[in-house]
């Protein structure tokens, strides 16, 4: 991290600097901000349109695209790319720029390239809707989506590439590492997945791979690296002390790279594989171990003694909240990748809460916690209300918990009960309805915290709040 | 790690290692498989699908059905035998029973039972009337009905030889003088689930 300048002169400079780059993004960045978070506001009511329906089947039955399928591809496509990509690239430019310490050069190329994202995502929603769906998971959108946005991604790619290469400071931080891997893995792997299962089909079962090696990839390569060097930027940022280890975020940097990248067939668990593929696999996964201590070894370092802090700062509370979601759910993904504990959780809704464990608990807090702390800096202006931002982080984090121990505990007895051949297949179906009516309160919960999080965002963009920076930040 | 470059090529070399382990030998493995050749006393397998029944695969991509069905049976050995116990297949599934599909539908979730041999377990009069409503057929079920998959029109001259026969709380909700009727893609999924069958003897699948 950037060492405390020595006399009020330099401090005042190093200010001066900082203002002059949050002003070079703002524009691309609060566009990437604000189309996130309308796609995470519709994607959340498409979740929750398709959770009531897991209980109440018959509700909104009849228009076809209101259907379940739909509802649900919608649902992940506009939180997955829509959201949480958006979010990522927004909070990867500006930390980009801010480490590089250099103004962003090319932002009206970059605010085409969310514009074009967004006609992207609109164009495969439409389309899931529609009844174009392709039912490859992760890739459903129907095949006008795909080239709009590897474009998109490619543009992106680009900037933050750019950047890098016109650096002022020359220490690379731990961030840029992975904000460098995230932007050149995940435009390779878009577009070759995208041809290998659309354009240019591979061969049956070989498909399947190429599907789980994308889309574990899209956690792996994407949205993991992005997430955890957000952390380490933030955490030491609030706190205003540097890092615990170098060596261990190294470790923890090039094990991710490794490991993660092996890891998507064991949701081939089982299945007509060859078991070569899927045991390459379980070895990638429980490898993660080493990286994932390392990440949260050093986090908790760098915040031990300071815990009191996460009273103050929201960005903090949402990005260490994030950072424990990040261990937890990597642990548990190792385990869940092994045969034996796949035998009862695979199939099975256990999977959609790890998922959600990982994308929301993890990600989706880090993002919010990001979006703390930069928007204000951006816009220059303070969140409207302090009020607003604990009903977000309490409805967020609560409904998470309710969401991830609901399909836990119930997929774990439907994983259960569908070895038990004994018990009839529609008596499992009865017996999950009551977990899936409380993925619908959590899922309820998170839903108001991001209405929440948008009515902030845009009051904040309308300049609802008091100047930034004059009194004590609500949002350090 | 200050530079550029080594990152650059660090990621490039682990990324590469997946892609060449995960993407490219399972390629070289299987991407070759072919269907078995036909014998004198059976067809090859599996076959080419008839066009209806892969416009019904289009039905089935386009609603969205692997996100509650798988169409895999596992092995004796995985999972207490419960998947062949249940009755969802006399066998695995191997590689070859999808060497025609594109994409594969494999499924990961089964919230509803597994469908890769449907086609042997239900009929078609059934299968209509389980995707008008599948309370119909089983109470308690949670699958969504797929009413727009149907046409009600008035009853022409003759009475339409496809008409569904509605029991239940459903008898009787049509207005009189009207008949349910199956669309061209209620027909076309309807053929394609009847297709869905992996009962011939692979000699890769026996264990």
């Amino acid at each position: 991290m950037n060492s405390p300048p020595a006399d009020p002169a330099t401090a005042a400079r190093a200010a001066d600097a900082r203002r002059a780059i949050d002003t070079s993004c703002r524009g691309p960045v609060l566009t990437y901000l604000a189309s996130a978070t309308f796609w995470l506001v519709g994607g959340s009511l498409f979740a929750l349109v398709a959770s009531i329906k897991m209980h109440a089947p018959d509700w909104l039955g009849g228009p076809g695209w209101l259907t379940f399928g739909r509802v649900r591809q919608t649902h992940l496509n506009t939180v997955a790319y829509g959201w949480s990509s958006m979010a990522a690239v927004a909070a990867a430019v500006w930390m980009t720029c801010r480490l590089c310490r250099i103004e962003l050069r090319y932002a009206r190329f970059l605010t085409a390239a969310a514009w074009l994202w967004n006609v992207g995502i609109a164009v495969g929603t439409v389309g899931i809707l529609a009844g174009y769906g392709s039912s490859i998971e992760w890739l459903e959108f129907p095949r006008a989506a795909p080239p709009i946005l590897a474009l998109s991604l490619g543009m992106a790619a680009a900037v933050v590439i750019a950047t890098f290469l016109r650096r002022r400071e020359e220490h690379v931080y731990v961030t840029q590492w992975y904000v460098l891997g995230a932007f050149f893995w995940m435009p390779v792997l878009y577009v070759a997945a995208v041809i290998l299962t659309r354009e240019m089909p591979v061969r049956g079962v070989v498909q399947a791979s190429v599907n789980w090696w994308y889309a574990h990839n899209v956690l792996g390569l994407w949205v993991t690296p992005v997430g955890v060097g957000t952390a380490y930027y933030l955490i030491p940022k609030v706190l205003g002390r540097p890092v615990y280890s170098y060596y261990l975020s190294v470790l923890g940097f090039w094990s991710l790279a490794l490991f993660y990248s092996w890891a998507g067939m064991h949701h081939l668990i089982g299945g007509p594989v060859p078991a070569w593929m899927v045991t390459a696999s379980i070895v990638g996964s429980v490898m993660m171990v080493i990286p994932v201590g390392a990440v949260a070894v050093n986090h908790h370092m760098t915040m031990k003694d300071h815990f009191r802090e996460l009273r103050h700062s929201p960005t903090l509370r949402f990005v260490v909240f994030g950072a424990v979601s990040y261990t937890a759910v990597s642990v548990q993904g190792s385990i869940e990748s092994l045969r034996r504990f796949s035998e009862v959780a695979h199939f099975t809704h256990y999977t959609v809460g790890h998922a959600h464990l990982g994308l929301y608990a993890f990600f989706a807090m880090t993002m919010f916690g990001a979006a703390y702390y930069f928007v204000p800096r951006l816009t220059g202006v303070e969140w409207a209300s302090a009020r607003l931002i604990r009903l977000h982080f309490w409805s967020s984090a609560v409904g998470i918990m309710i969401y991830f121990v609901s399909l836990t505990v119930g997929g774990w007895f439907q994983g259960l009960a569908l070895l038990d051949t004994d018990v009839k297949f529609i008596q499992i179906v009865r017996e999950t309805v009551p977990y899936l009516i409380g993925r619908s309160v959590g899922g309820t919960l998170m839903t108001v915290g991001h209405l929440a999080f948008a009515v902030l965002l845009v009051l904040n963009l309308l300049g609802k709040g008091k100047p930034f920076g004059e009194t004590q930040p609500l949002a350090a | 790690m200050d530079r550029g470059l080594f990152i650059f090529f660090g990621c490039l070399l682990t990324f590469t290692s997946a892609w060449l382990g995960l993407v490219l030998a399972p390629h070289l493995q299987l991407g070759e498989l072919e269907p078995v050749a036909a014998s004198e006393v059976a067809a090859a397998y599996p076959r080419p699908r008839t066009e209806e029944e892969e416009q019904g695969r289009k039905v089935y991509q386009a609603n969205g059905c692997i996100y509650c069905h798988s169409q895999q049976v596992r092995s004796g050995t995985f999972g207490n035998n419960a998947d062949i116990a249940r009755g969802w297949g006399t066998r695995r599934s191997v590689p070859r029973d999808y060497v025609n599909d594109t994409p594969v539908l494999l499924g990961t979730m089964r919230t509803g039972p597994d469908l890769a041999n449907v086609g042997r377990r239900w009929s078609a009069d059934w299968q209509y009337k389980h995707l008008y409503n599948p309370r119909m057929m089983t109470p308690g079920s949670i699958m969504p009905p797929f009413p727009f998959l149907f046409e009600v029109r008035p009853v022409g001259e003759t009475p339409s030889p496809d008409a569904l026969v509605l029991t239940g709380p459903w008898a009787g909700t049509l207005p009189a003088g009207h008949e349910l009727v199956p669309t061209p893609d209620a027909k076309a999924i309807v053929a394609y689930l009847l297709s869905l069958d992996q009962s011939a003897d692979l000699p890769e699948a026996r264990e």
